[in-house]
């Protein structure tokens, strides 16, 4: 689907101020994939990002999406229609007079393919169901559609950029820190909106973030970068099993992995690969019924 | 592209320039204003460029650096050459058609000029290159410290300046993300023609006013929670000290300077 092949990118190239910030670096996620980026600040995350949809152009190295190279074309922006990215506190680029002109500015500008391979203005009625679509997407009521977006509320805010980039509907969806800066409710909702995207389109997610929790309970695979290197990737089974490799890269594991490691240090026979509430759930219910077992068999 | 502006950027260094007293610096090279206005002939000139190659070589900034700093004015330097070939008049033609004659008085004056520009600029330049805006707002703050007499709110300039240019960084920064955000919703910001570009702005102008508006509040707000209340028996953290190389390089130009204009008087 989309897969970046040596990436090498370099800011400041000549300054004084050079510094390296993706080294040789490769990435990939499948058609419905929710692939998880993580990594301390200044690890390359975002720079990362900015390479998958065209935004920056790799010294070295290559971005393929569907199998072509995105600046084979002529036109590398189209494919910033195909890989739609969220940035950082989103909310920041609102800028129209109402959040529906807002959401809309996308679409407008990715416009409309026709049979004949040219592009048109979206009409009226495609508008109204791209933008409205978008904002069903991450929950943001209708009504909402005429206010000006400075009157809305952080997290509303927030939504309101989020569905600026769903509403082009794009194959793949990166978000940067989606989450920062969000109480524990508005987390777990703009999660659920990025999953409910993936499942009703099935497209692929890179969802970029530092907290593991949030990447462990979504994420199909994950990738850690440690100063533009990629420092391990695979299954968050996998990942999460390395935890002494993460505590040395200033990262931590799930809540849930660190109790169960505790635990089975402590002597219990659990597995420690679990990373999700269910999963746990499920190991802790195993385990207490095999101990009662185990003690119901000693006493008799 | 935003982060290819270097007029007035800062370089940091441990060069015997970066190292000088600031207030030295300014009032150096406001001297070195004077004399390069002052200077006349060709003597006085080659004497001054070798004083400027001099401060470059000890300011240890590499020269691509300086010259990148020197294109924006690229256009002023050919437009004032051009103008001066073309207006002024002399007695030996050199070439003449149509209504423009450029004379060889010409071609001299307009070299004079392009040479007293390009020296001009780079010893401004290498003033802001080896000088941290903090420290220059400093040295004026201090240099213009006996006008706080006649009741002139220098602190407040000087602070004003501070923030400013504290934030210029800030901005560029802040411009590029919102860029590299509105691009990714596919705003286009490269091609049409000079109306088509400008409407292309708004999405970057109003989220950019919107920021900085909120950052000066949030400034403000925390300024005031420290106290802050102008600049009444206020104290520095770091006092400017005068030291040997600052009388050296004092010295130094005084004796450089009188040899352009005794130089100047005597040819």
């Amino acid at each position: 689907m989309l897969k970046a092949e040596h990436l090498t990118y370099i800011y400041g190239a000549g300054t004084p101020f050079e510094r390296r910030a993706l080294d040789d670096i490769s990435f990939s996620v499948q058609a419905g994939e929710i692939a998880g980026l993580i990594g301390h600040t200044g690890s390359g995350k975002s720079t990362l990002a900015q390479h998958l949809n065209a935004l920056l152009k790799p010294l070295s190295g290559r971005v393929l999406l569907d199998g072509t190279d995105i600046w084979d074309k002529k036109d590398a922006r189209n494919a910033r229609f195909q890989v739609g990215l969220v940035f950082q506190y989103p909310e920041y680029q609102l800028f129209e007079e109402t959040v529906y002109k807002d959401i809309a500015f996308g679409v407008k500008n990715k416009g409309v393919d026709e049979a004949d391979g040219k592009r048109r203005q979206p009409t009226e009625s495609e508008l109204d169901i791209s933008v409205y679509s978008a904002m069903d997407f991450v929950h943001l009521p209708r009504e909402l559609a005429d206010k000006s977006p400075f009157e809305l509320s952080g997290g509303q805010k927030r939504r309101a950029a989020i569905a600026g980039v769903i509403a082009m509907m794009p194959k793949v969806l990166i978000l940067d820190e989606p989450t920062a800066g969000l109480d524990p409710q508005g987390r777990r909702e703009i999660l659920g909106h990025i999953k409910a995207y993936r499942d009703a389109t099935g497209a692929s997610v890179v969802l970029i973030s530092h907290s593991m929790d949030e990447v462990a309970r979504l994420a199909d695979s994950i990738t850690v970068l440690s100063e533009g290197k990629t420092a391990m990737s695979g299954t968050p089974r996998a990942v999460f099993g390395r935890a002494d490799e993460l505590e040395a890269l200033h990262l931590s594991v799930p809540a849930f992995t660190k109790v169960f490691r505790l635990l089975r240090e402590m002597g219990v026979d659990i597995d420690d690969g679990c990373y999700t509430a269910e999963a746990a759930e499920a190991e802790l219910l195993r385990v207490k019924s095999a101990v009662s077992r185990g003690a119901g068999e000693e006493t008799c | 592209m935003l982060k290819d502006i270097t007029l007035g950027q800062f370089f940091p260094g441990n060069s015997p320039l970066h190292r000088m007293d600031p207030r030295f610096k300014i009032v150096l090279v406001m001297v070195y204003i004077v004399v390069l206005f002052v200077a006349k002939g060709i003597y006085a000139y080659a004497l001054i460029a070798a004083f400027n190659a001099l401060a470059m070589a000890l300011s240890r900034i590499r020269v691509r650096l300086l010259l990148r700093g020197l294109r924006p004015m690229l256009f002023i330097v050919l437009f004032t050459a051009i103008l001066n070939m073309i207006y002024v008049s002399g007695e030996h033609v050199l070439v003449s058609f149509w209504v423009i004659t450029i004379t060889w008085e010409g071609v001299y004056a307009a070299a004079y000029m392009v040479a007293r520009i390009v020296l001009l600029i780079s010893a401004t330049l290498l003033l802001t290159y080896t000088t941290s805006p903090i420290m220059l707002t400093d040295a004026i703050e201090r240099l213009l410290g006996p006008l706080k007499k006649i009741r002139v709110p220098v602190h407040e300039f000087a602070m004003m300046m501070t923030i400013a240019l504290r934030f210029i960084p800030t901005l560029i920064e802040e411009t590029d993300k919102i860029m590299s955000a509105q691009k990714a919703r596919g705003a286009d910001f490269e091609s049409g023609n000079i109306f088509r570009r400008a409407k292309a702005l708004v999405p970057l102008l109003i989220p950019l006013f919107v920021s900085a508006f909120r950052r000066a509040d949030e400034l403000a707000l925390a300024m005031e929670c420290r106290c802050y209340h102008g600049g009444e028996g206020r104290t520095r953290m770091r006092v400017l000290h005068a030291a040997r190389i600052d009388f050296l390089a004092l010295a130094v130009c005084a004796v450089w300077f009188g040899g352009v204009i005794t130089l100047g008087i005597l040819l």
